[in-house]
């Protein structure tokens, strides 16, 4: 969770001035990191609670704001740096960028510019696990605002009917962009959804990092028992606005000062001893620290790189 | 006449519609807040929740319903963000949209406008920065708009919401900031390209952004001799032919230009055009067929600007 925070504030000072719908500043040179970023400062305890108890061999999928999902699953946070600097030693040599990094080394899928992609991509990849008789399993992460979209409904009754190994995890941080996601969700929320479909599940503190590993480790064992899908809702808070330009003036100040109160990052660390909570902050900024350097000093891609691995049938310079 | 940026003249003209018209109404993602990028600023406040719908993220069923709401007498405006969000929606506009009116003997008709930004949007990578325009031009029953200034961003949307026809109403996602006078009597007939500058020895045909390019190029152009005549195509279908011919029939040259792909691209259709018809040399510059990397030389890798647009016009020699 440290290592996740300190790297989000990290980008988002790197990122400052730097998105391109808000003004022309994205060209400027100082800006490091590029477009719209996606934070998920004050959710940490849902990625490092679910993570915990994965292994490297499994799987995961993860949406715009999935930074948190690759640090836990345990991307490299330097090759993740050097990928938000559009670097070419990056987790996707600086094609991607915040809303695409993957890290296939440690089974991290990717994360996606599109709302709810990764629900089928995170089914279609378990069934893969299922053909190849393989005992790993996926973990699926989206937010609150994608159980309105179809891939949901159709992801998980087909992860239903295949009794596949997914844990689908609702990071529900009440709000989509400038929306807030109940008023536009009928029903009894997510996970009475995913019951109606035949996934069972839990619903947790998405804030309280104990609470969400024990649920998910309680649901994993039942997927990897063969159970089939499995479903964990975890409520937390979007402390930051939808991208780190984004001053969120749309909401109710007091919301948010309630959520800072309940920051998962105190509440972990109310539990631990003083100066481990220090030691384990001081690694982590120190880490942090580390990869700017190396991100700022890092080779751009040559342009030549534009046209690789874009396909083998037909590939070539089909030039402008 | 008041000074708007082009996202503002948006929004002045579907406010106007919307006083002028209770069957226009707006259905998309974040619209009672403005737009996420102030596209729809004040509309839910004057008009109400009502009219001006928030939807849940549910790009498909946003696009469905608003056939739905046009077969039952509404002129809806959808906003889709981007077009590359537009893609969970294709169905409903392709199978749905375009054909209601042929295939119900017409009973019918789906008009509606869908507002489904184009472009490289710099720093958004390869699902945020696709330029498709050439798609929609490809499905018979649609219109396919994409305005470059202010002016036209603001008449070309009173047209579109005027037309009756589902339009494929494609903005530039980085654009909107872009300021310009606008007068609101100035209409512009959908179809009708606008000759920007006049030259003799090319004729240079762009939309969208690339339109603001290729003013540049042409003006360094000029300063090497070379006299290059600027179309704003503006609509795409249909496409201005008696503009761009006449154009094309005086300078003898044609280079069609856009941020799109260029294998593929509209270009082409306007190329063959001319050359079937006038039997002269044509070119198309576009985006190299490659996704939009992240990293900044990658984007560039990319981009069609001015530079590239000017070494297209010297190699016509
Ligand atoms: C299909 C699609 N529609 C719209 C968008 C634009 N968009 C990006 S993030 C977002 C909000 C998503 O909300 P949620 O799923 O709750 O995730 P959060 O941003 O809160 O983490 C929207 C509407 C998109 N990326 N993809």
């Amino acid at each position: 969770m440290a290592r996740i925070r300190a790297f989000e504030n990290a980008a988002e000072e790197a990122s400052r001035g730097g998105v391109s719908a808000f003004g022309a500043a994205a060209a400027a040179a100082e800006v490091r990191v590029r477009g719209p970023l996606h934070l998920s400062t004050g959710q940490e305890a849902v990625a490092a609670g679910v993570c915990a108890n994965l292994a490297p061999t499994d799987l995961l999928t993860s949406t715009h704001r999935g930074h948190g999902h690759s640090i836990a699953k345990g991307a490299s946070l330097e090759r993740m740096m050097c990928e938000l600097f559009g670097r070419a030693n990056g987790t996707n040599r600086g094609k991607g960028g915040s809303m695409h990094i993957a890290d296939f080394s440690v089974g991290m899928l990717g994360a996606n510019g599109v709302v709810a992609a990764g629900i089928a991509i995170a089914v279609g990849a378990a069934h893969a696990l299922r053909l190849r008789g393989e005992r790993a399993v996926v973990a699926c992460f989206f937010g609150d605002g994608a159980v309105n979209r179809g891939p949901f409904l159709e992801g998980l009754n087909w992860a239903a009917i295949h009794r596949l190994p997914v844990l689908f995890v609702c990071e529900d941080n009440r709000w989509s962009a400038t929306t807030p996601t109940a008023a536009m969700t009928a029903g009894e929320g997510a996970l009475a959804r995913a019951r109606g479909i035949g996934v069972d599940g839990l619903a947790v503190d998405g804030n309280d990092v104990f609470a969400v590993d024990a649920a998910a480790a309680a649901l994993l064992s039942e997927v990897r028992a063969g159970g089939g899908p499995r479903f964990l809702h975890a409520v937390t808070y979007r402390i930051k606005g939808h991208v780190s330009v984004d001053a969120a003036a749309y909401r109710d100040g007091k919301e948010v000062a309630r959520a800072l109160e309940n920051d998962p990052l105190a509440l972990a660390a109310a539990r631990l001893g003083e100066t481990e909570v220090r030691r384990i902050l001081d690694e982590a900024q120190a880490e942090v620290q580390r990869a700017l350097q190396v991100a700022a000093a890092a080779p751009w891609p040559d342009r030549a790189s534009a046209y690789a691995d874009v396909q083998d049938t037909g590939a070539g310079r089909w030039l402008g | 006449m008041a000074r708007l940026s082009y996202a503002e003249a948006a929004c002045a003209a579907l406010e106007r519609a919307m006083r002028d018209d209770a069957r226009v109404v707006v259905l998309g993602e974040d619209v009672g807040r403005g737009g996420i990028f102030g596209q729809y600023r004040g509309l839910q406040e004057r008009f109400g929740a009502g009219r001006v719908i928030d939807t849940p993220i549910s790009e498909a069923t946003i696009m469905g319903a608003a056939v739905g709401m046009a077969l039952a007498g509404l002129v809806p405006v959808v906003e889709m963000r981007v077009v590359d969000f537009a893609l969970c929606a294709m169905d409903e506009i392709v199978n749905q949209a375009a054909k209601a009116r042929f295939m119900l003997g017409g009973q019918a008709r789906a008009g509606l406008v869908a507002r489904m930004p184009i472009g490289l949007w710099s720093g958004s990578a390869a699902q945020h920065s696709q330029s498709l325009e050439a798609w929609f031009a490809h499905v018979p029953g649609l219109a396919v708009v994409a305005p470059a200034t202010p002016q036209d961003n603001y008449a070309l949307l009173a047209a579109a919401i005027a037309c009756g026809d589902p339009v494929a109403y494609l903005e530039h996602k980085e654009l909107w900031s872009l300021a310009g006078e606008v007068a609101e009597d100035a209409a512009v007939p959908l179809g009708r390209a606008a000759v920007l500058r006049e030259g003799g020895d090319l004729t240079l045909v762009a939309w969208s952004r690339t339109v603001h390019a290729a003013l540049e190029a042409a003006a360094q152009a000029q300063r090497r001799g070379i006299g290059v005549e600027v179309i704003d195509l503006r609509t795409l279908w249909p496409w201005d032919r008696d503009t761009v011919l006449a154009s094309c029939a005086r300078t003898g040259r044609l280079l069609v230009a856009h941020e799109a792909v260029r294998v593929g691209g509209f270009g082409a259709e306007i190329a063959a055009e001319v050359a079937e018809t006038l039997g002269i040399r044509v070119k198309r510059l576009g985006s190299p067929r490659i996704p939009v990397g992240y990293a900044k030389p990658l984007e560039d890798e990319a981009r069609v600007d001015a530079a590239r647009l000017l070494a297209a016009i010297e190699s016509f020699g």
